[in-house]
């Protein structure tokens, strides 16, 4: 028995690819936070009065809020005033006009995270927007985009070229004063992206952002906003990852989307923040917000999460299915090793009738980690024949390791069906020595298993990005074996 | 091409075998019988390497070679196969991925390339009829689900998929009805050649009508107690274990 769990320890160390540090010059504030920062943030922004007036809001009431405690994960407590509120590519020019004026070392580095930029290469038929540190780079595939009339670009250029659209939008999903990290993004938030999908438009491509945090000390507080018109479709991917930094370094995003009548919104989310280091130094803190709104009848938002990095994760990405027969669904894996702490899960508010949500949770812990599901589901006085299922599953490698769950269920209407089901389970004895019985590497047999176990989630993502998280998977499963 | 000798091994501190002694030659057939817990299991365990059994005494070689020094993957590839008394589950991974990889896992031991996905595929239904097991189990999760009798025929699959060296059968014809019994038993004689041995272990003589052994070992107390040839099986069918002073609380079914 112990002799399998420790190999099976063993195994699951690992080394953390993306960890590499570009040397680029950059423009960074110095550390603090207040009403100027803010000031010079969003006139670097050439922004509008109103965005402002917007951000100073938001910082006011975030000045009277309390950081959140109630998450199963402990860290020590972020000094706001050591970070930095904006890292920028020094540049010569104001935006790069074409991929070619963008920094050689910065595409490298995009090249290096497997993401090209450039459009004939393999990706061809996703278009990419790369956001490093607090700008967005370069965004791909605009032209053939906007012959369909989608609109795909940084937020910072969306807040300047589609104001009304912006202000439309902006907030009614995630209210600056949300809670205490989004209300701190609303008055920060550097870049991030922005997506409008007019109507009757299917999206003729994935669309997708990868954000890379690269400066030290630097917190990348990126914003994303999502509108998809009445039966309009679109599938958007975010991919992340960090340098390996001894310092423990803020995330905090907030994502908000917005699903008119038969409209669907597909986000997919593989998060490979630095996780920090085997004893637990380092690492991203990632405390997210994300919500989308099923505003329109018959609409539908899907998340999509694969969740393999960052040292501790508070995330809950949720749908307000307001229109009657909307559809909210979940689908999550969240893999911790090491110290890694994940307080993670969803909320599906049902307040039309007929509404219906869908959770799926896949929870694996090894090494010494913690990772909690957390998932609200909440029936309004409207929601007529509304429905949830809800299934959690939990997987533990080795038995130092922990994981918890936390279903909250409220019902204000009778009507409503609830389906909950969870299971815990470790990868046995029995299952290793079956696989290496067959001549199966140790290695290769745990992570199968552990494939396995999130296949469900795995069939949810788009085609190329489910072999992406799969080895993304064995990645972080590798070592060497005792 | 097997040696076993002097064996002891025990777990979680009791000793279960006390001192085996064994020689199997290629290309034989060769039964262990014996009353439940007289360690036939655990004595098809420890030749495959199951980290939970420690060998205390004696050794054992394969075609030479020390096979105790071998990790559970390396003696795989070196053509020890077991069929598990109790498969266990896998969910999620379907049959298909999981033979496959072990497939690959082998030629890649052996120097040979992977199979690609097209040829194994057809590799593997072939297999699959010849145990009676409709293809689409290789579409389903390992051992997902599986009655008993599919278990045990899909164990037998894998080894004749894998072509192993020495095959070891843990009670693969218990809980089979007749018919199940027939297709189990033709899938381990085709198993049969020059260069293969099969070590069967099985509680029933029953199975020895249709896979005539060899040799047939009587398993007791963690010895083997007695050795002969085919006959010795239809003895112990007629006299059961007490014959040889052997208690078994099952004795009186061992004939069915
Ligand atoms: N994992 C184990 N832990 C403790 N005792 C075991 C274990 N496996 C087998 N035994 C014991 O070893 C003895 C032999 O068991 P086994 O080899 O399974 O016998 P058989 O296969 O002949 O029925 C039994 O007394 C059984 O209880
Ligand atoms: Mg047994």
């Amino acid at each position: 028995m112990a002799t399998t769990d420790k190999e099976v320890n063993e195994l699951i160390k690992r080394e953390y690819e993306h960890g590499f540090i570009t040397e680029i010059e950059s423009d960074t504030f110095e550390p603090g936070l207040n009403e100027d920062v803010i000031a010079r943030l969003s006139a670097i922004k050439k922004e509008p009065e109103w965005m402002l007036e917007w951000r100073l809001k938001a910082y006011r009431r975030w000045l009277e809020m309390d950081e959140p405690d109630w998450a199963h994960v402990g860290y020590p407590k972020v000094d706001y005033n050591s970070i930095s509120y904006y890292s920028a590519p020094k540049r010569k020019e104001d935006m790069p006009q074409s991929l070619d004026e963008v920094d050689p070392e910065l595409l490298k580095t995009y090249e290096k995270l497997g993401i090209p930029l450039h459009e004939r290469e393999k990706l061809a038929g996703v278009a990419v927007d790369a956001v490093f540190d607090s700008v967005s780079v370069a965004t791909t595939f605009k032209e053939p985009l906007a012959k369909a009339g989608v609109i795909f670009c940084s937020i910072s250029e969306a807040v300047r070229d589609y104001p009304e659209l912006v202000q439309k939008y902006l907030g009614t999903v995630v209210p600056h004063g949300d809670n205490f990290f989004a209300a701190l993004n609303s008055a920060v938030f550097s870049d991030g992206t922005f997506v409008y999908v007019p109507k009757g438009v299917r999206c003729p491509m994935e669309l997708s952002t990868y954000f890379r945090i690269n400066a030290a000390n630097t917190g990348q507080f990126e914003r994303t906003l999502i509108i998809a018109e009445d039966s309009s479709y679109v599938s958007y991917l975010e991919g992340c990852t960090a340098p390996m930094r001894d310092e423990n370094q803020l995330h905090a995003a907030v994502v908000e989307l917005v699903a008119l009548d038969d409209a669907q919104i597909k986000y997919s989310t593989v998060q490979n923040w630095y996780p920090g280091d085997e004893n637990g130094k380092g690492g991203i803190f990632n405390f997210v917000t994300k919500r989308g709104a099923c505003i329109g009848k018959n609409s539908k938002i899907s998340w999509t999460q694969v969740e393999t990095g960052s040292a501790v994760t508070w995330k809950y990405p949720s749908c307000v299915l307001r229109g009657d027969n909307s559809v909210g669904e979940f689908y999550s894996v969240a893999l911790t090793n090491n110290f890694q702490q994940a307080d993670t899960g969803t909320k599906m508010i049902h307040l039309g009738k007929n509404t219906s949500s869908t959770i799926i949770s896949k929870g694996i812990s090894a090494g010494k980690s913690s990772n909690a599901y957390r998932g609200l589901v909440k029936f309004g006085p409207g929601a007529e024949g509304a429905r949830n299922f809800t299934q959690c599953d939990s997987l533990l490698i080795g038995d130092r390791c922990g994981a918890h769950t936390f279903p909250y269920i409220e019902s204000k209407n009778k009507s409503a069906i609830v389906e909950h089901e969870a299971t815990t389970s470790k990868v046995s004895d029995e299952q290793m020595f079956l696989c290496r019985q067959r001549g199966i590497e140790p290695e290769q047999a745990v992570s199968m298993i552990v494939n396995g176990f999130c296949k469900e989630v795995f069939k949810e993502l788009p085609m190329e990005f489910a072999v992406e998280a799969g080895k993304l998977l064995e990645v972080s499963l590798e070592g060497s074996v005792g | 091409m097997l040696s076993i000798k002097n064996l002891h091994a025990s777990v979680e501190g009791k000793e279960i075998l006390k001192g085996i002694n064994l020689e199997i030659k290629a290309g034989e057939v060769h039964a262990i019988m014996g009353p439940n817990g007289s360690g036939k299991s655990t004595l098809s365990q420890v030749l495959a390497g199951n980290e939970a059994f420690e060998v205390t005494e004696g050794e054992v070689t394969l075609n030479g070679e020390n096979l105790l020094e071998l990790e559970t993957e390396e003696r795989a590839r070196e053509g020890i196969f077991l069929a598990f008394q109790y498969p266990v589950e896998i969910p999620g991974v379907s049959n298909l991925q999981f033979l496959r990889t072990a497939v690959n896992a082998m030629r890649q031991h052996k120097g040979e390339g992977e199979m690609n996905a097209a040829e194994f595929m057809k590799l593997a239904k072939d297999v699959s009829k010849q145990v009676d097991l409709d293809p689409a189990f290789l579409k389903r999760g390992v051992n997902e689900g599986f009655s008993g009798g599919e278990k045990k025929r899909n164990e037998v699959m894998q080894a004749l998929l894998l072509q192993p060296k020495l095959a070891i059968l843990d009670e693969t014809d218990s809980g089979l009805d007749i018919d199940a019994l027939q297709v189990v038993s033709n899938g381990v004689n085709a198993l049969r050649a020059e260069d293969r041995a099969i070590l069967m272990v099985t509680h029933y003589q029953r199975l020895l009508n249709h896979i005539v052994p060899d040799y047939v070992h009587v398993l007791a107390g963690g010895r083997i107690v007695k050795s002969g040839g085919r006959e010795l099986a239809l003895e112990l069918e007629e006299r059961g274990y007490g014959w040889l002073g052997i208690k078994d609380e099952e004795a009186a079914n061992s004939a069915n």
